[in-house]
């Protein structure tokens, strides 16, 4: 293909998602379109099975058998969102087992917010009250993102994900509403969650390198400090109906702007977890890479079975 | 032993009241039987009375789509990547 | 002939106690199964058992005073616990998961079919026929577990056949019934168990010879879980699953 008849290519497919069409898996498309895209939604899908393991840590030891049937089904829609992206992204030319190498090796990501600890039951309340309420904002704009399988796999996120943060939500609420103990517990819950969930967004407009690309392929309608200040707006008043103090001393509603001013975010902090050292990520690694590893001789023998069924099922055809 | 991975099979659900299978995404899966039992696991948990059926995703056949040059690939063309999904309203909850 | 409520309590226990625990030990499983596919599939195991605890000690604590669900679940003391051994024994590996599971489907699958059908306690009826196709679907599961790990690799068979030996003297146990039992037998409310042993033991045979596993000799049969006499799993699991409750009593979640 001569330059001149790619770079035709690339303006009708530019021009095909200004005018709000789907881009198709079968579609041609720019080699970084594919990349970028295969980068994102995998990303997103290690999030969401990286993310069963922090909640999942609570399912033996949660409190009522209604709040434990709550959190199994909620790790459970986990496991099926991370299903719908693996799918979405195998379109593009990828396996998934290619996909989870690249988790298990480090070369790609999953979301930060994830190798924090749950060290008490408010953790889950907080998770699923701040960390779904953010990556609820986030996935929301995706709903009309131009890949459409990507577009369509978050349509159903987004359709089971509003349970989980009122699940989240109404734990606080019942905390807040109990013992003096309960109301401390969601307070500390809430204090080690805060700045994490504010991370979730990113690092700032002025550092952040893939917007206006992004933009364009509509994988992004806000910029990261637009979305963080749209979630420190709509949070902080539920905070203060829970009667819970958001860990922020510089937090200030600032009647001019119409928004929440607020404090100096640890970048420190949050370099240091992304680049692996923060307080669960070798854990998290470590119970992934096992899961698959040890896995191993469960799905050898399914394969296995398998090619005996067929292969029995070819004699008798031959046979007849 | 030559390692073997799990297929990859694409699943279509008619609902109760549906009238017709829709392509809901596609999983893994070592054999059709396991296909069958994974996708009413994952895509019908919220939904009663289904049918489901799965296809192994090489054994779809799929056309061009229109604004394909012909130029860069073959008339009758495999499933390189996947067949589309099936659109979904655009209802959306939010909290 | 009506029961007492104190042992229609104890009869709802009977129920609901198997699969509470085997319940908890699949919620352990979240996040490491050897396949997203099959952990979802687990964790709808799971959600289905703890949705027929609900509904038993529902009932159950309908018997007592001013007792909730939470209550019957969280507040009772080790020996006070009636499940089977074969439901507390750990997650040792796959074939350990997918046996365990599957010689607590076919007895768990004739056990409603039966109560949907003969039960005197409407109450139990009912929620024998909403379990009845989720047992089914269990058991459907498990059987298939077993053919794939049976007669699939030389590793898979090495390791169910493991579990098998391990396992099998558990599966006696529900057929020996406990003073609950009797008299719910005696009632009309549940089965005669022993009636069940036969079939039970044919299906299972059945299913091990199609998966290539040989079947244990085995002289003895363990048992002593029906009468909260517990293997050494249950302290630990019971510390799991009661440490909010017991580190903040009398709290509402």
């Amino acid at each position: 293909m001569s330059e001149k008849e790619i770079k035709n290519l690339e303006e009708i497919f530019e021009q095909r998602i200004a005018n709000d069409e789907k881009i198709e898996p079968k579609d041609w498309m720019p080699e970084k379109y594919r990349k970028t895209h295969i980068r994102q939604i995998s990303q997103h899908a290690h999030s969401e099975i990286v993310g069963m393991l922090p909640e999942g840590n609570w399912i033996t030891r949660a409190p009522s058998l209604r709040r434990k049937a709550a959190l199994l089904a909620k790790v459970q829609d986990e496991a099926g969102h991370g299903l719908y992206l693996y799918s979405a992204c195998e379109t593009l030319g990828i396996s998934r087992e290619e996909l989870y190498d690249q988790l298990h090796t480090g070369k790609a990501k999953y979301s930060s917010i994830f190798n924090y600890p749950t060290v008490t039951w408010a953790d889950i309340g907080a998770i699923g009250w701040l960390v779904d309420g953010a990556a609820i904002i986030n996935q929301v704009p995706l709903c009309n993102t131009s890949f459409g399988p990507y577009a369509r796999a978050m349509v159903r996120v987004c359709k089971e994900e509003s349970f989980h943060q009122r699940q989240g939500y109404e734990i606080m609420l019942t905390l807040s509403k109990g013992t003096p103990e309960q109301k401390a517990m969601a307070q500390d819950a809430l204090n080690r969650w805060w700045w994490p969930s504010l991370m979730m967004f990113g690092p700032t407009d002025a550092e952040s390198v893939h917007t206006e690309q992004s933009m364009k392929w509509k994988l992004k309608r806000k910029t990261n400090d637009e979305l963080r200040q749209q979630f420190i707006d709509q949070t902080v008043p539920q905070a203060d109906l829970l009667g819970l103090t958001v860990p922020d001393p510089d937090l200030k509603w600032n009647e001019e702007r119409g928004s929440y001013d607020f404090g100096e975010i640890d970048w420190d902090e949050f370099w240091q977890v992304v680049k692996g050292h923060g307080p669960c990520n070798k854990e998290r690694m470590n119970t992934r890479v096992s899961a698959w590893e040890n896995g191993a001789w469960v799905r050898d023998a399914a394969v296995a079975y398998a090619e005996k069924k067929e292969k029995a099922k070819s004699e008798v055809a031959q046979a007849s | 032993m030559e390692k073997k991975n799990w297929p990859l099979w694409e699943v279509f659900v008619r609902s109760k009241n549906g009238l017709e299978h829709r392509h809901f995404g596609s999983l893994h899966a070592a054999d059709a039987t396991m296909a069958l039992e994974n996708a009413r696991d994952v895509y019908t948990r919220r939904n009663e009375g289904v049918s489901i059926w799965v296809v192994e995703s090489k054994h779809i056949t799929a056309s061009n789509p229109e604004n394909h040059g012909e130029l860069f690939e073959p008339a009758q063309d495999k499933v390189y990547r996947h067949p589309t999904f099936y659109k979904l309203p655009d209802e959306v909850k939010h909290m | 002939m009506a029961m007492e409520k104190q042992s229609l309590y104890a009869y709802m226990l009977t129920l609901g106690d198997n699969a509470l625990i085997l319940g908890q030990r699949l919620g352990e499983l979240c996040g490491h199964g050897p396949s997203l596919e099959t952990d979802i599939a687990l964790t709808n195991i799971a959600l289905d058992l703890l949705g027929q605890t609900r509904s038993c000690f529902q009932y159950a604590a309908a018997q007592l005073e001013g007792k909730s669900e939470d209550d019957v679940a969280f507040s009772r003391k080790e020996n006070q616990y009636t499940n089977v051994l074969l439901v507390e024994q750990p997650n040792t590996d796959f074939a350990y998961v997918i046996t365990r599971q599957y010689f607590f489907d076919v007895y768990h699958l004739m056990l409603m079919e039966w109560l949907a059908v003969n039960s005197a306690d409407e109450t139990i009826k009912a929620i024998a026929s909403k379990a009845v196709k989720e047992a089914r679907y269990h058991r459907r599961f498990s059987s298939d577990w077993m053919l794939r790990l049976g007669d699939g690799t030389s590793e898979s068979h090495q390791r169910v056949v493991q579990a098998v030996e391990d396992l099998w003297p558990y599966t006696q146990e529900f057929f020996v019934p406990s003073e609950a039992e009797t008299l719910a037998a005696q009632a009309g409310i549940g089965p005669e168990l022993s009636s069940f042993k036969e079939h039970y033991y044919n299906d299972v045979v059945s299913l091990l010879q199609k998966a290539t596993i040989a079947v244990p000799e085995n002289p003895y049969f363990q048992k002593g879980g029906k009468q909260g006499v517990h293997t050494e799993h249950m302290g630990y699991l019971l510390a799991d699953l009661q440490y909010m409750q017991r580190t903040y009593p009398n709290m509402t979640w």
